[in-house]
């Protein structure tokens, strides 16, 4: 049977067809901002700290959402905290802060429940999404859609020239706190489809992709999306036919979708750094 | 009226004073430079008066007014290395920024702020870079990107930190007669600046800085030995003026 044999048939791989192509969707666009703000070892950070959340969340009954924004927020708070009220740098305050929150999850999570379900919140397990999840999923991502397009003037000049954001009134800080947030939402959404440790890879690179092919935001977004898509799908057929992680397939593919660019872009790739550097000597 | 009135300014990182009870009145419709030696607290006085970083101020009025009054009428134009200058953004979406303080949240520019925007682009002479993006540009032509954001701001007082630095001759020259301009028009224009041998001819008033303000007035009576020795400590205009005597 083929894939889209396959596809058309079974509901649960519907499902987690739609649930992945919407957390590549979210983790490109919201991943384009991520990497613009130089704030990649962050975008690590929150997706650890929502491991204590979820946790939390389980034995207090509570849904998982609410533990995972929380325990991401204050994880977010304490970086800022501890930077700013020491000489210590902000990319050491993030190791200390995610490693120490990540911990805490690992054996909150063990006290809890089996060792698979820890396993399925770390690596992720797309084929066994269950429709509460693909709708949380949706929602989530209209949710963090809807927030960067009425928000895209501010994300963009806070993004671009802080100082000018700030001087004209607005307030970089609620900026960069309701970004975290979105971020802990995105990190939730992507639990499922390809788990905490590797939605970084989805952050990173489908957004690193589209920065070397683009030198306009909206476009960026747009194709950070597109290679979130297409990632999804592609890894997501890799996963299913060749009974792979999911998550890991996913990956994988953007990463060799990143490389295809990183030589072969037309405006920034490897090809056209050297045919540059050999045309200046 | 003054385009800026700072009453005792204090700013301290952790124990040291960077800035020290500057109080200074610096007038409207003028070109003004800010000069004194490195770490003398020039950058740091800008971003204070905009409340940018944390500071004690007795008062401050701007354009006579209160800060938050005035807001949207005072443009920053930044360091360049305080730029990525990779980000993916046009010349036209630089300058389009300026329109940003005067709409409101969820607000988009209309299509009559774009077609302002590209008439600021006109003036500093870069709308035929519209399209590029802001890093494919010179030092120069960036410099006058940023400020054909300061008029699309439509802004009356005008912050440039350092806007000399990194560019070529020919468009600093160019980027001062566009300052003279816009100071003949009425607004007023600070400029962090560190070259000495050009403030007499680029300023109407200069503001001599260190850590305290060492002196402020006409730059021919503050280009003097009595003033700069003790803001910058160097025995060279010492010698100087023995072996003019």
């Amino acid at each position: 049977m083929t894939f889209i044999e396959a596809l058309l048939q079974y509901e649960f791989l519907q499902k987690a067809m739609i649930t992945a192509v919407m957390v590549g969707i979210i983790c490109g666009v919201i991943g384009c901002f991520i990497i613009l703000r130089g704030m990649s070892l962050m975008g690590d950070a929150i997706s650890h700290a929502v491991l204590p959340g979820v946790a939390i969340s389980y034995l207090l009954g509570i849904n998982f959402l609410i533990g995972a924004v929380v325990t991401g927020l204050v994880t977010a708070l304490g970086i800022g905290f501890v930077s700013q009220n020491s000489r210590i740098k902000n990319d050491t305050a993030i190791g200390i802060m995610f490693t120490s929150a990540f911990a805490l999850g690992i054996i909150l999570i063990s006290f809890l429940r089996s060792s698979s379900d820890l396993y399925h919140i770390l690596f992720g397990n797309v084929l066994a999404v269950r429709p509460s999840d693909m709708w949380m999923t949706v929602i989530i991502g209209l949710i963090v859609l809807g927030g960067i397009f009425l928000f895209y003037k501010e994300l963009l000049i806070s993004s671009f020239d802080p100082t000018m954001a700030q001087a004209y009134g607005l307030s970089t800080r609620w900026i960069h706190y309701g970004l975290m947030t979105l971020l802990t939402l995105v990190t939730v959404a992507s639990l499922q489809t390809v788990g905490i440790i590797l939605v970084v890879a989805m952050l990173i690179t489908p957004a690193a992709t589209a920065y070397l092919l683009t030198n306009r935001l909206s476009r960026m977004l747009f194709l950070a999306g597109g290679f979130g898509t297409l990632s999804a799908i592609i890894g997501l057929y890799f996963s299913f036919t060749y009974n792979l992680s999911s998550g890991a397939s996913i990956v994988l593919v953007a990463t060799t979708l990143f490389a295809l660019v990183f030589v072969f872009s037309p405006r920034h790739g490897l090809m056209r750094h050297r045919k540059r550097k050999e045309s200046t000597v | 009226m003054y385009a800026l009135d700072v009453d005792r300014l204090t700013v301290s990182y952790f124990d040291t004073h960077a800035l020290d009870g500057v109080s200074v009145r610096l007038p409207v419709a003028s070109l003004i430079g800010i000069i004194g030696p490195n770490g003398a607290g020039k950058s740091t006085f800008l971003k204070a008066v905009l409340g940018l970083i944390p500071a004690r101020i007795e008062q401050l009025r701007v354009l006579d007014q209160s800060l938050e009054d005035v807001r949207s009428r005072v443009a920053y134009v930044p360091q360049r290395s305080a730029i990525d200058w990779d980000f993916p953004v046009r010349v036209q979406d630089v300058v389009l920024m300026g329109c940003y303080p005067k709409l409101g949240l969820f607000k988009r520019p209309s299509k009559a702020q774009k077609a302002f925007a590209m008439d600021c682009l006109e003036r500093v002479g870069m709308s035929d870079h519209a399209e590029r993006q802001i890093g494919e540009l010179s030092g120069g032509q960036q410099q006058r990107v940023f400020l054909a954001r300061a008029l699309a701001q439509e802004a009356e007082l005008l912050l440039l930190d350092e806007p000399f630095v990194g560019i070529d001759v020919a468009s600093e020259q160019m980027i001062i007669e566009l300052l003279r301009t816009l100071r003949a028009e009425g607004r007023t224009i600070v400029v962090v600046h560190h070259d000495l041998h050009k403030a007499e001819d680029y300023f109407d008033t200069l503001m001599l800085l260190n850590k305290q303000l060492i002196a402020v007035g006409p730059p021919s009576d503050i280009l003097t030995p009595e003033w700069l020795e003790p803001a910058y400590g160097l025995p060279l205009f010492e010698r100087r003026k023995e072996g003019q005597g």
